[in-house]
């Protein structure tokens, strides 16, 4: 299988502070990647990296196949950004910020499109409205509809689901779950575990610098000690396997 | 890359008519940045107008064109303030991460900043008439007034960009523009410099502001330019090539 993104090796400092030792993965073309870390341990970090918003120090990262250092022309022809902070125009209206990105993304039918991503998102009543006065659910799903114009290959989704509610949670959830299944490549960051594993076909765990741990759910849930298994009925969370994996490395 | 640079037309249009937008939709902000100038045009000819020698029967020629200037000054810290917003928010990384001519992100701006600022002009020269402003001056000064007036206006821009690039917060955005300000109050822009003690006229007359002043004064007057033309000219240029200079660093340091 094609890989989508390949990172070996990846530095990143911000002066004396060391947010990246070298982060190796690779995501499979097709599939939907998460990255998963607490707070500060560079998640926002890797993706700034990776479309091309920031430059690392060392080491290597591919984006369907152009090096982000060398060719980030070719490589923002063919992702997509939803970054951790709402990136839309309050002054704008929903519609005008959609055409002005299908216009930036020289789009043949502006109109075509933004009208069909209004209707999915749930927006074609707000469609004229301006944006600052939409709720936290709504700026969400505009933001990710604005990532969608033009259909790229690749999305990247920097803590979607950050500060909604339940219900605009699940929102979101629906709308990755459709684009996995539209065959889009999506890379998400999230700090909650439980999101990972209701979505991601692939989990890393981001800690100090380095992933930690790297797998399917399934190979994942092999790191919990077997003992611990035995005890606990239900199917282990995430949440356990994180601490255990970082418990384990702790010890070291 | 051929890709990118054959959009640059249609990305800049994008950029212009969204910054376009703010503007219309605020238009407040051009209330604010003509209402402060007018005031003082009203302060100087009606109040202490009287007690001024300014060797002109009619004041408010006199007065315009400092005034004008005043007005560009304080609009500018508009643009630094959209520019500013625009770093805070998302929107600059979502532009960045797409495949657009990058540098009409900026120009946008300093495009919007020219049209904003002409609209302001337009509006005291209004003001201006009706308070008796009135000119022999011709077709050909006219555009010499507007050429000189928008080159003081990208000047100006250029250090707004500065400020909006590189400010950490929003009081510290408009900061930058009382100091332009202040320099027209040490200039020919309200008294003549003759009548200044002698440091301060040596200061207030090889300073951008007076050379500006006087060159749209002859213009609009009717008068000889003379060499006044050439050294408004040479600062507006001058101050925009280094203003432009900082603010790509500044830029360059962001992304
Ligand atoms: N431009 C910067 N200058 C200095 N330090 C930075 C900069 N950007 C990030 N950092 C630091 O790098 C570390 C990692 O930041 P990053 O935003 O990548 O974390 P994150 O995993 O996305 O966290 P969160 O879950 O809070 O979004 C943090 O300690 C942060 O303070
Ligand atoms: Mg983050």
């Amino acid at each position: 299988m094609e890989k989508a993104i390949q990172v070996k090796g990846l530095q990143k400092s911000f002066k004396q502070l060391h947010v990246l030792n070298g982060v190796d993965f690779e995501v499979e073309q097709g599939s939907v990647f998460a990255l998963l870390g607490s707070n500060g341990a560079g998640k926002t970090t890797i993706v700034k990296i990776l479309t091309t918003l920031l430059k690392q120090d060392g080491g290597t990262a591919v984006v369907n196949g152009f090096d982000v250092a060398l060719k980030p022309d070719n490589v923002r022809q063919s992702i997509s950004l939803t970054g951790q902070f709402a990136a839309v125009d309050e002054i704008l209206t929903g519609l005008e910020n959609l055409i002005m990105i299908a216009k930036l993304r020289h789009l043949k039918n502006p109109g075509v499109v933004t009208d069909n991503l209004l209707k999915r998102f749930g927006l074609t009543d707000a469609a004229d409205r301006r944006v600052s006065t939409y709720s936290g659910g709504m700026h969400r799903r505009l933001d990710i509809a604005m990532s969608l114009v033009g259909t790229p290959e690749l999305i990247f989704l920097d803590e979607p689901t950050n500060g909604l509610d339940p219900e605009a949670r699940i929102e979101v959830w629906k709308i990755v779950k459709e684009l996995a299944d539209s065959g889009t490549t999506v890379f998400l960051t999230t700090q909650y575990l439980e999101e990972a594993e209701q979505l991601a076909d692939q989990i890393a765990i981001l800690h100090k610098g380095r992933i930690i741990a790297n797998g399917t759910l399934a190979e994942l849930k092999k790191l919990i000690p077997p003992a611990k298994v035995e005890y606990v009925e239900k199917q282990p969370t995430l949440e356990e396997i994180f601490l255990a994996v970082i418990g384990k490395k702790e010890e070291k | 890359m051929e890709t990118v640079k054959k959009h640059f037309f249609s990305d800049m249009s994008v950029m212009l008519g969204r910054s376009m937008r703010h503007i219309f939709r605020s238009v407040d902000t051009i209330i604010t940045v003509t209402i402060m100038p007018i005031g003082f045009m009203l302060l100087f000819v009606y109040v202490f107008g009287g007690a001024i020698q300014s060797g002109t029967d009619n004041y408010v020629n006199y007065l315009l064109p400092g005034i004008l200037l005043i007005a560009i000054a304080s609009g500018i810290s508009y643009t630094a303030y959209r520019l500013f917003m625009d770093m805070q928010g998302g929107i600059f990384e979502r532009f960045h991460s797409m495949p657009i001519t990058r540098s009409t992100i900026l120009w946008g701006h300093v495009l919007t900043s020219l049209i904003s600022n002409g609209i302001s002009v337009a509006v005291i020269i209004l003001v201006a008439l009706i308070m008796g402003f009135r000119s022999p001056a011709g077709l050909l000064a006219w555009f010499a007034v507007a050429g000189i007036l928008a080159l003081f206006t990208l000047a100006l821009t250029w250090i707004a960009a500065i400020a909006g690039l590189s400010a950490k917060t929003v009081d510290g955005v408009s900061a930058f523009s009382y100091p332009i300000i202040f320099l027209a109050f040490i200039s020919s822009a309200f008294v003549p410099t003759e009548s200044m003690p002698p440091a301060v006229r040596a200061f207030a007359e090889n300073q951008p502001v007076t050379a500006i002043v006087d060159a749209i004064r002859a213009l609009l007057s009717d008068q000889p330019v003379g060499n006044d033309i050439w050294i408004a000219l040479a600062w507006c240029i001058g101050i925009t090539i280094v203003a432009y200079i900082f603010a790509m660093r500044a830029y360059k340091k962001r992304v």
